[in-house]
C-alpha cells in the first residue's frame, strides 16, 4: 500500500494539470453562457482520448494503459481542480464494468472506448435518489432475449453517448444490459443542472435486446451494480478532493490579500482557526480517498466499505470547503463573476452522483454490521 | 536481512514472547509499566514482557545501539510497530523519556549526556517527568519565570511548575528555566535536567475531574543544579523545548491511534442492540457512530501516510500540530459517543461491574487531550501560521 506516488504517477498528474488548464473555469462559464449543446469542450475530450485517460485503469489487452485506479484518481483530482466537464467518469466506469463482467464481444466496446472515445453512459439511477438495487425498470423475457421498459434518471453523458449501460430487474434477478442508444424505444431527454452540465432522463419503451446484450449473466446484476457503486464513488471522491483543495487554496490566498480594519482578514484568528481546521479535514479526506482507490487496485476485501467511506468523507469536506469559501470571500463570493460559486455548484452535484452523504454513511454502517 | 524476513522474525518473536495477558487492552493504571528507580511490576507477565523487549533495545526500536536502543532502520521499526499493533501487544514501557526527552537528547545532547541518560531510559531505570508549564505560563510557555541563577559551575533554581504529570513518582525532571531576563522572552530560556531527589524540590498532587491525581505542582527552593546538566546551549533552551514538543504531539496522536483497537460500533451494538432490519436500534446514534468510525479510520490512514511521506523525504514540519489537534478532538468525540451509546453503564463511577468507573473516568480524562501538549487552539494557530502562511497582526 503506497501513499506516496511514483515518479511516473507524478508525471501523469502534472500532464493532467497541464491539459486541463486548456479548459479552466472560464471555459465552464463560457459553455454555460453559450448554452453549448454538449456542455463540455469537444476539443478537450479529443485530447483526453488522445492521451489515453479513458484507459488508464483498463488492461493493455483492451487498449488501456493498466496504470490502475490510484493513477486514474490523480487525473480525477485534477479534473476536480479545474472543474472541466467531460464524459471521462462515465467511460472509465462502464469500461471497468465491461472489462470485469462482460463477454468477449462486450469487451470490444472497451477497445472502442480506448481507441476512439466511444461514450458509454451508466443509466442506473431511477428517480431523485441513487438506490441502485431498488430497480423498477423491467426486463421481460421474449424469444431469445428480453423486452426492457422503464425510466432512468440523472444519467451523466447520455446525451452524447453511443451506448447505455442499463440496470433492470427480471424474474431471474437483477441484470445489467448494454444498449445501443439508437435502438428503437430509447429516448433521451437532457436536463440542465446546477453545475452547468447535462444529465438525462432516459426512457426505455419496449426496447428489445438479445441475451448477448446482458452484461455477464443475468444473476450478476447485483454484483455489477455494487462494483459500479464502488468504483464510481472512489473516483468521485478523488474529484471532490481536488475540487475541495482548489477551493481551499483559493480561499487561503484571498485571506492573505483582502484587507479590512487595516490588516489582512487572514490575520483574524476566527478565520485562521476555521481555515486550519479545514486543512486538517482535507488531509484526512485525502488519505481515505487514496486508500479506497488503492483497495480497488489491490482487490482488497474492504473495498466496498472503503469506497463508501471515501465518498462520504470527501462529500463532507467539499461541502465545508465550498461553504467556507463563499463566507470568507464575503459579498464577492456571492457574485457570478467570482469563480468560487462554480465550485460550490459542482460539489453539490458530484455529491449526489452515485449516492449522497447519507446513502454512503448507511452503506458503510450496514457493511460494518450495524 | 530483507524486510519480509524481518517481519516474519518479528511475528515469531512476538508470538513466542508476548504473554497472552499483555495482548489485552489496558484496563487500569497498573496495567502500564513506567519503570523508574522504585519500579514494581504488577505481575510476572508484565515483568517478562518488559525484560525481553528491553534486552533487545525494542523499548526504543529506532534508537542507536550505542545508547542501548534497538538500532532498527525506520522501515524495520515501523514493521515492529505494525506487528505489535496487529497482535494487540501493549507497549512494554510507558515513558516520557522515550516519547520526549530521548529524541531531544539525540538531537541536542552532548555525547556524555546521551551515554549517561539514554540507556537508563531504554532499560526503564529512570522515570522522567516534564517541567514546562507554570501557573502564569501555559499556552504562553515562553513567558516562564522559574529562575536559574549562575553560581560558579552550578545554577540555583527557584520557582514553581504546575501540571507536572507523575512528578510525585518520577526520578528526574527535564525543566525549562529562565537564565536571562533582559531579552525577548524566547531567548534566555535554558533546558535543564534535574534529579527529583535533590535538596529543595517538593511536589503536591492535584486531583483531577477523573478523580485521579496523576499530576502535581512542583516547587523548586534553592535547588543546586550542575551546569553540565544543561541540554543544548545556555539561554538556547527554546529550540530544544520546541523540538521536544513536536515529539510529544506526535506521540499523543499515536496514542489515540492505538486506542481505537475496539471499534465504537462494538459498544453501540452491545448496548443498543440490532433490530430485525439488521441495523442499530437508535438511528440518530447510528449515524454519529458511522461518522466517527470513518474519521477514526481516515485518521489512522493519515498517520500511515505521513509516516510514508517522511520516509520518502518530505518534512512533517507542523503536521504534528494538526495531527495532535485531530487526534484529541477525535478522542473527545469518541468518549461523548460512548456515553451516548452505553447509557447508565458508562456513567458508573465505581463498582466491580463497571471496571471501577473506567468509562466515565476516561471520558473525563479525554477532556485533557485538547489541553495537554499545547491546546487545540494553539495547534490551530501553528497550522495557520506555519502551514497556511496566514499573517499575524
Ligand atoms: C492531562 C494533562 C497533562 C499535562 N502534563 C503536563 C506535564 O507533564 N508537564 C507540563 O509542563 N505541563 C503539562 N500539562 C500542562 C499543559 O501543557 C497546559 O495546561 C497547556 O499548555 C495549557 O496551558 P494552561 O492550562 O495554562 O491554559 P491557558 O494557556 O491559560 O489557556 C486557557 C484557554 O485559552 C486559550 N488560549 C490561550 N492562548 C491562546 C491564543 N494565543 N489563541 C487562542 N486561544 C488561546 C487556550 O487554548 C485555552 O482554551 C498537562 C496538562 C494536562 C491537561
Amino acid at each position: 500500500m503506497a501513499y506516496v506516488i511514483t515518479e511516473e504517477q507524478q508525471l501523469l498528474q502534472e500532464s493532467a494539470a497541464d491539459v486541463l488548464k486548456k479548459a479552466p473555469v472560464a471555459t465552464v462559464r463560457q459553455l454555460r453562457d453559450s448554452r453549448d449543446d454538449k456542455g463540455f469542450s469537444h476539443p478537450l475530450w479529443d485530447d483526453i482520448v488522445q492521451m489515453g485517460w479513458p484507459g488508464i485503469a483498463a488492461s493493455e489487452e483492451l487498449g488501456g494503459l493498466d496504470f490502475g485506479f490510484r493513477s486514474l484518481g490523480l487525473v480525477m483530482e485534477e479534473k476536480g481542480r479545474s472543474l472541466s466537464a467531460s464524459p471521462l467518469l462515465s467511460v472509465c466506469l462502464s469500461s471497468r464494468i465491461l472489462q470485469k463482467f462482460g463477454t468477449d464481444q462486450q469487451k470490444e466496446i472497451v477497445q472502442k472506448i480506448n481507441a476512439e472515445g466511444t461514450v458509454v453512459a451508466c443509466a442506473v439511477q431511477e428517480g431523485d435518489f441513487y438506490q441502485p438495487l431498488d430497480v423498477r425498470c423491467a426486463a421481460i423475457p421474449e424469444k431469445e432475449g428480453y423486452v426492457i421498459s422503464g425510466q432512468k434518471d440523472f444519467v451523466a453523458d447520455a446525451h452524447v453517448a453511443d451506448y447505455l449501460l442499463v440496470s433492470a430487474h427480471s424474474d431471474e434477478g437483477l441484470m445489467t444490459v448494454i444498449l445501443n442508444k439508437e435502438q428503437a424505444g430509447v429516448s433521451v431527454e437532457k436536463e440542465f443542472m446546477m453545475d452547468s452540465r447535462y444529465y438525462s432522463k432516459v426512457a426505455l419503451d419496449n426496447v428489445r435486446i438479445e441475451k448477448d446484450d446482458v452484461v455477464g449473466s443475468v444473476g450478476k446484476g447485483k454484483e455489477v451494480l455494487n462494483d459500479l457503486t464502488n468504483v464510481g464513488n472512489a473516483l468521485l471522491s478523488a474529484e471532490l478532493l481536488g475540487l475541495a483543495m482548489e477551493t481551499f487554496e483559493r480561499t487561503n490566498e484571498y485571506l492573505k490579500e483582502r484587507r479590512q480594519f487595516d490588516r489582512p482578514i487572514g490575520s483574524f484568528q476566527a478565520l485562521q482557526h476555521r481555515a486550519a481546521d479545514l486543512f486538517g479535514e482535507l488531509e484526512i479526506a485525502k488519505s481515505i480517498s487514496i486508500k479506497a482507490l488503492d483497495a480497488l487496485d489491490e482487490q482488497d476485501f474492504m473495498t466496498p466499505a472503503l469506497c463508501s467511506m471515501a465518498k462520504a468523507k470527501c462529500v463532507q469536506v467539499a461541502q465545508r470547503a465550498t461553504n467556507e469559501a463563499i463566507q470568507m470571500f464575503g459579498g464577492i463570493g456571492m457574485t457570478d463573476d467570482e469563480e468560487i460559486g462554480f465550485f460550490l455548484k459542482r460539489a453539490r452535484v458530484a455529491a449526489q452522483q452515485f449516492g449522497g452523504y447519507s446513502y454512503h454513511l448507511d452503506r458503510f454502517a450496514r457493511m460494518s454490521g450495524y | 536481512m530483507s524486510l519480509e524476513n524481518f517481519r516474519s522474525e518479528v511475528v515469531e518473536f512476538l508470538q513466542n514472547n508476548c504473554p497472552e495477558s499483555m495482548r489485552q487492552p489496558v484496563r487500569e493504571e497498573s496495567d502500564t509499566f513506567w519503570g523508574g528507580r522504585n519500579a514494581t511490576f504488577k505481575n510476572a507477565d508484565q515483568e517478562k514482557w518488559f525484560h525481553v523487549m528491553a534486552e533487545r533495545g525494542w523499548t526504543t526500536p529506532g534508537w542507536p545501539k550505542e545508547y542501548g536502543g534497538g538500532g532498527l532502520s525506520k522501515d524495520e521499526a515501523s514493521i515492529l510497530h505494525q506487528e505489535m499493533r496487529r497482535l494487540n501487544c501493549r507497549p512494554p514501557l510507558f515513558s516520557f523519556g522515550i516519547w520526549m526527552l530521548g529524541p531531544a537528547l539525540l538531537r541536542f545532547g552532548s555525547e556524555e549526556q546521551r551515554l549517561k541518560y539514554l540507556p537508563d531510559i531504554v532499560n526503564g531505570r529512570t522515570w522522567w517527568c516534564q517541567g514546562y508549564s507554570e501557573p502564569g505560563s501555559g499556552s504562553d510557555l515562553a513567558s516562564l519565570q522559574t529562575s536559574a541563577v549562575s553560581d560558579g559551575d552550578h545554577y540555583i533554581v527557584n520557582g514553581q511548575k504546575v501540571w507536572t504529570s507523575y512528578a510525585d513518582k518520577a526520578d528526574m525532571i527535564f525543566a525549562l528555566v529562565r537564565t536571562d531576563n533582559t531579552q525577548k522572552k524566547q531567548i534566555g530560556i535554558t533546558f535543564l535536567l534535574i534529579d527529583m531527589e535533590w535538596e529543595g524540590i517538593s511536589t503536591r498532587p492535584i486531583k483531577l475531574i477523573s478523580g485521579k491525581s496523576p499530576f502535581c505542582e512542583t516547587f523548586f527552593d534553592n535547588v543546586r543544579v550542575p551546569k553540565t546538566n544543561v541540554v543544548g546551549e545556555e539561554h538556547g533552551g527554546w529550540s530544544v523545548a520546541k523540538y521536544l514538543l513536536t515529539h510529544e504531539r506526535s506521540n499523543i496522536s499515536t496514542a489515540v491511534d492505538s486506542d481505537v483497537m475496539t471499534p465504537l460500533s462494538f459498544y453501540a451494538k452491545k448496548s443498543l442492540g440490532i433490530g430485525n432490519d439488521g441495523i442499530l436500534k437508535d438511528p440518530a446514534i447510528r449515524a454519529k457512530v458511522a461518522e466517527w468510525e470513518i474519521d477514526g479510520a481516515a485518521f489512522k490512514f493519515t498517520l500511515d501516510r505521513i509516516n510514508q511521506e517522511m520516509k520518502a523525504g518530505h518534512s512533517a514540519g507542523a503536521k504534528s500540530s494538526f495531527m495532535k489537534y485531530y487526534a484529541s478532538e477525535l478522542n473527545k468525540r469518541k468518549y461523548e459517543l460512548r456515553l451516548e451509546c452505553q447509557g447508565k453503564r458508562a456513567l458508573a463511577w465505581e463498582g466491580e461491574d463497571y471496571d471501577e468507573g473506567k468509562i466515565a473516568r476516561q471520558f473525563c480524562r479525554s477532556k485533557g487531550n485538547s489541553i495537554e501538549g499545547g491546546t487545540s487552539e494553539i495547534q490551530l494557530n501553528i497550522v495557520a501560521k506555519h502551514i497556511l502562511g496566514l499573517p499575524g497582526k
